[in-house]
């Protein structure tokens, strides 16, 4: 599912926008994407496009980027994974501000890569890189690439699918909005995996 | 009888100072009189500020207006008179207003009551601010985005906080006593609640041994808190980013609140990082001042390549 938050801003706030600006803003579409995925009816990977965006401040990311994620990663949240795409260099600073402060992560979409914003730790960051490059990617192959043991690789990706950076499938880890079987991520605007 | 206070003839966020210290002393109720005749200039700050002053005080001050023409004809283009007419009883001649033409005249004054007034002011400067942070400042694009989001949670700070509607203005000019460089200055002043009694009015407040005016612009510049912070981990991140914006640009950054001042204060500027004890005003006025680049030396993003994309990308 593909969310295009320029389009949600402008059809729930006002025509004329196309900053995300106030925190009464950001909470409005942060409503309208719930209500969005909701009805829907919570696909496997959400993405939200941020490319029609052109200013996002703190407050914004705060209510928007934050709460989903705090809400996906929640106990008890929606099924499903995040995903992000259209994050410019004017966005970077508040997003990943916000995640700090809630020490969140967030996969985002940049030219067919797959990029980890925000607050992982070292080990996070190694087997999340693995999985990207490798992925569909067993927990066996993520250690002996990363030359760690079973059991710590699969700690580690246990925590990445519990902050919904990684997903797990039969064929093993990988990033959401990658495409199985193909020879690469799937960058491709609403194309990823449903 | 009127007590006189008179504005002085460059007015700016220290020489306001002086306005403040004669306005503490008229007594209450006492019928007062702004002297502006011989004010030759003043900064986005001195202008904003001067409109906070009118709703300062529960009596309807009168306000003489600057004779010399240059100068009515700048305040006026600033939008300034437009305002100041709603609040105070003007004496003197006043052109008739109109719209500003002066490329150094970013955004003229501008009320800022609600959201949807946040959202006016970011949309109409976008444009005008990249020509001018880039075209005349010297400064990366990046800068662009950043000032939008300073602007926006400046102004911000005023729709959640301040309980009382103020005034944004900005504008660019050559600061020539302090630096010899053009700069942009943004001035958000209001005459609300102010940072203390915003912060005491959160549930999560505990008085503490000291508690005043500078304590309180402390907790909320230096660490992001807020009175909405109980609750919502989220919030009090607008001036922490405005800091880093400032910090990042090589920019200067004051708030006045209550009887107290903070300043994120550059190499390139010799203000103290906070003054206390001051007359009180109230409400909070903050100035955010970002110079122009010269050469390779100052204002130059952290960090920054034309491949950056994020400090913390992989």
């Amino acid at each position: 599912m593909h969310i295009d938050v320029g389009t949600v801003l402008r059809g729930t706030v006002c025509d004329l926008y196309s900053n995300l600006v106030t925190r009464p803003t950001g909470a409005a579409v942060r409503t309208a994407i719930e209500r969005q995925v909701t009805e829907i009816g919570a696909p496997v990977v959400t993405t939200i496009d941020f490319s029609q965006v052109n200013l996002l401040d703190f407050s914004c990311a705060d209510e928007i980027v934050a709460k989903l994620l705090l809400r996906y990663t929640s106990d008890g949240g929606p099924p499903g994974f995040l995903t992000f795409r259209g994050i410019h260099e004017g966005h970077i600073d508040p997003i990943e501000t916000v995640l700090e402060r809630h020490a969140l992560a967030l996969v985002s979409w940049h030219e067919g890569e797959a990029e980890l914003f925000g607050y992982v730790d070292d080990d996070e960051r190694d087997h999340w890189i693995v999985v990207r490059d490798a992925g569909p990617v067993a927990a066996e192959a993520v250690a002996q690439t990363l030359g760690v043991t079973v059991s710590f690789a699969e700690a580690q990706l246990a925590r990445l699918v519990h902050r919904r950076l990684v997903m797990r499938s039969d064929d093993g880890y990988a990033v959401p909005g990658v495409v199985h079987g193909s020879s690469g991520p799937l960058p491709g605007n609403g194309q990823a995996v449903q | 009888m009127t007590t006189v206070i008179s504005v002085p003839p460059s007015l700016d966020e220290h020489t306001f100072e002086h306005v403040i210290e004669q306005l503490a002393i008229a007594p209450e109720g006492s019928k007062i009189l702004l002297d502006a005749r011989h004010a030759r200039w003043a900064s986005p700050y001195g202008l904003t500020a001067l409109l906070c002053v009118a709703q300062a005080r529960p009596e309807r001050i009168g306000f003489a207006v600057p004779e010399h023409p240059e100068t009515v004809s700048y305040w006026s283009r600033t939008g300034f008179f437009r305002h100041a007419a709603e609040l105070y009883e003007l004496h003197g001649s006043v052109p008739r207003a109109r719209e500003a033409h002066e490329s150094d005249v970013l955004l003229e004054i501008t009320p800022i009551t609600k959201s949807d007034d946040v959202h006016g002011v970011v949309g109409r400067i976008q444009q005008k601010a990249a020509d001018i942070l880039h075209g005349q400042l010297n400064l990366e694009t990046a800068v662009t985005g950043s000032f939008g989001m300073a602007l926006s949670e400046s102004c911000q700070n005023i729709v959640e906080h301040a309980g009382l509607g103020g005034w944004v203005a900005v504008q660019t000019y050559k600061y020539t006593r302090r630096l010899g460089r053009r700069v942009v200055v943004i001035a958000v002043c209001d005459a609300g609640v102010g940072f203390r009694k915003s912060l005491e009015s959160s549930p999560g407040h505990r008085q503490k041994d000291r508690w005043d005016d500078a304590m309180a612009l402390e907790d909320a510049v230096l660490r992001a808190v807020s009175r909405f912070r109980h609750g919502d981990a989220g919030r009090g991140q607008g001036l922490a980013g405005i800091r880093r914006f400032v910090g990042r640009w090589h920019g200067k950054l004051t708030v006045r609140s209550g009887t107290a001042r903070i300043g994120i204060v550059p190499e390139w500027d010799e203000d103290v990082p906070m003054t206390e004890g001051l007359p009180y005003f109230p409400g909070a006025q903050m100035q955010i001042i970002i110079p122009e680049r010269v050469g390779d030396a100052p204002a130059r993003a952290r960090g920054s390549t034309t491949s950056s994309r994020g400090r913390s990308r992989f």
